[in-house]
C-alpha cells in the first residue's frame, strides 16, 4: 500500500537529527509498549507481516507524526482488536469488560523469554521451483499499485537493475500479511543505479539495493 | 571536531553505561509541544498493560525480561566484536561473506531479527549503508534497538535518495572516488556494515579494537574510530 510507510524519497521531512549519546528507550511507556509489543506476539495469532500492516494502516498523516513506539502502541491495539483479545471499550478504560480468549497456556514467563528470542522466526521455506533469474540477469521491478501490503517499495516500481544474490524460498509478505498463506517465493537481492532511481543529477557511483521476491520482477 | 567524531565517543561511553548495567530512566523530549501527546500516550499503555495482566495474557516479569535484555545484554557492543574479530582473523572474515548468519551465531549472537545476516564490507572505494525504508528493520542480536533517527522519516525518506548529503549531516565526507552502496532492508535478510580497520592499529588485540568500532559505523552513517579519537 501507498501509505505513510512507503518513506523511500520523499522530500521535506526535515533534519535527521542523531542525538547525541541516545539511550535505548526514552521513556518508561516506551519500554512497556516495547515488551507488551514483543509478548503478545509471542502468541503466534499473528506474523510479523500481519504487524508490519497493522503499523502501516495508521493514516498518513498521524503516521508521519508519531513516534515509533506510539505506532507499535496502535498497531498492536488494532492486531488485539482483530484477534479478539480485547474490545474497544476495555481499550479505553484498561479493564476487563469481556472475558478472555482461551489460549490453552499460562502467560508467558520471564524465564521462557530468552529461549523465544534465541529461536526468532527464520523466513525461510524449502522450494520445489527452480529460481527464474541468475545472478547477473537484468531485470525490472514490476509496475504494480496493491493497496494491500508489499514490500515493493514505490520508488524502485518500474525500474531496471541487476541481480546481485539469490536467498532461497522466502515468505510473501504481500499474502501473509492478509491471512492468505506464506506462498514462499525466491528472494533476490537487486541493485539499482542511482541514476536509475533518481536521474542524471545522482552519483554515477552510487547504487541501491532491495530485497525483492521474484513475483516483483520481470526479465529487463 | 567533526559530529561523527563527537557522537562516536559518546557511543563509546554508552556501551560502557550498559556494561555497567546502568539502566537509569532517560525521561527526556526533544519539543515541549509533544509533552501533552506523550501523556496521553504513556497513559494509553499504562491502561493497556494493566487490562492485559488482568486478562491473564501478560505476566508484568516478562515484560521486564524483555526490556532488561534488550537494555543490558543485546546491543552494539555484540556486533563490535563481530566487526573486531573480522579485522583480526580473516577465515572468519571469509565465513561472514560466505555465510554471515552462522559466522555470527557461532559468536553467541542470534535470534529475533538476526535470522538471515548479510555482511557488507566497507573498502577504499566502497562505501555501504543500511536503512529500511518501508519500517525500521535492524540487525537486533548485533546492534540491539534501533536508535530514534533510523525510525524517523528523514533517514528512511533520504538514504536511499541522497546518500551523500545524509551523510555529510553524521559529519561524514567521502571522497567524491568512493561509491556508495545503500542497502534497503526490504525482505527479512539483516544487514551489518563492517568498517575499514583504522591506520595505527597493528597488533591491537581484539578487545582494543572492539572500542574502535561505534554502532553507526555498522550502520554505515560513520567511520570506526581512529586510535587517536578514542584517546582523546
Amino acid at each position: 500500500m501507498n501509505g505513510g510507510q512507503d518513506l523511500g524519497g520523499v522530500h521535506g521531512l526535515g533534519p535527521i537529527d542523531p542525538e547525541i549519546d541516545e539511550p535505548v528507550f526514552h521513556a518508561e511507556w516506551e519500554k512497556r509498549a516495547f515488551a507488551l509489543t514483543l509478548a503478545m506476539g509471542f502468541y503466534g495469532q499473528w506474523n510479523i507481516d500481519q504487524g508490519r500492516h497493522a503499523r502501516e494502516s495508521m493514516h498518513p498523516a498521524k503516521y508521519m507524526t508519531s513516534s515509533y513506539y506510539q505506532i507499535w502502541t496502535e498497531g498492536l491495539i488494532k492486531l488485539m482488536l482483530d484477534t479478539g483479545f480485547v474490545v474497544p471499550g476495555e481499550v479505553h478504560l484498561g479493564r476487563q469488560e469481556v472475558t478472555p480468549r482461551d489460549l490453552h497456556r499460562d502467560p508467558f514467563r520471564a524465564d521462557e523469554v530468552a529461549g523465544i528470542l534465541a529461536k526468532g522466526g527464520p523466513a525461510v521455506r524449502d522450494l520445489a521451483t527452480k529460481p527464474k533469474f541468475a545472478i547477473g540477469s537484468k531485470v525490472r521491478a514490476r509496475r504494480m499499485n496493491p493497496d494491500g501490503h508489499t514490500r515493493l517499495p514505490r520508488y524502485l516500481r518500474g525500474c531496471a537493475g541487476e541481480i546481485v544474490s539469490h536467498h532461497d524460498g522466502h515468505v510473501f509478505p504481500d499474502t501473509n500479511a492478509h491471512g492468505k498463506g506464506e506462498n514462499p517465493q525466491h528472494l533476490y537481492t537487486v541493485r539499482f543505479s542511482a541514476r536509475e532511481l533518481w536521474g542524471e543529477d545522482a552519483s554515477a557511483k552510487d547504487c541501491m539495493h532491495a530485497d525483492l521476491w521474484e513475483s516483483y520482477l520481470v526479465p529487463a | 571536531m567533526s559530529t561523527c567524531l563527537q557522537y562516536g565517543i559518546r557511543s563509546i561511553k554508552r556501551v560502557t553505561h550498559h556494561m555497567a548495567h546502568d539502566t537509569h530512566d532517560h525521561d527526556h523530549h526533544h519539543h515541549h509541544g509533544e509533552h501533552s501527546e506523550l501523556s496521553e500516550t504513556a497513559l494509553r499503555v499504562k491502561a493497556l498493560e494493566s487490562l492485559l495482566v488482568e486478562k491473564g495474557y501478560v505476566d508484568p516479569a516478562a515484560l521486564d525480561e524483555l526490556i532488561e535484555t534488550y537494555e543490558t545484554r543485546v546491543g552494539p557492543r555484540n556486533g563490535g566484536q563481530v566487526v573486531a574479530r573480522a579485522w583480526t582473523d580473516a577465515g572468519f572474515m571469509e565465513k561472514l561473506r560466505t555465510d554471515a548468519t552462522n559466522a555470527i551465531a557461532d559468536m553467541g549472537f542470534i535470534g529475533r531479527q538476526g535470522e538471515h545476516m548479510v555482511a557488507l564490507e566497507n573498502t577504499p572505494d566502497t562505501h555501504n549503508m543500511v536503512v529500511c525504508t518501508l519500517c525500521s528493520c535492524y540487525p537486533w542480536p548485533v546492534l540491539g534497538l534501533p536508535p530514534v533517527w533510523y525510525k524517523a522519516p528523514p533517514y528512511r525518506s533520504r538514504a536511499v535518495s541522497d546518500p551523500r548529503g545524509v551523510l555529510a549531516e553524521f559529519g561524514v565526507q567521502l571522497p567524491e572516488n568512493v561509491g556508495i552502496k545503500v542497502w534497503d532492508s526490504t525482505a527479512e535478510i539483516r544487514y551489518l556494515v563492517i568498517p575499514q580497520r583504522p591506520d595505527g592499529t597493528d597488533g591491537w588485540s581484539e578487545e582494543k579494537l572492539a572500542t574502535l568500532v561505534t554502532r553507526n559505523s555498522m550502520i554505515g552513517t560513520g567511520l570506526a574510530l581512529s586510535p587517536d579519537e578514542v584517546a582523546s
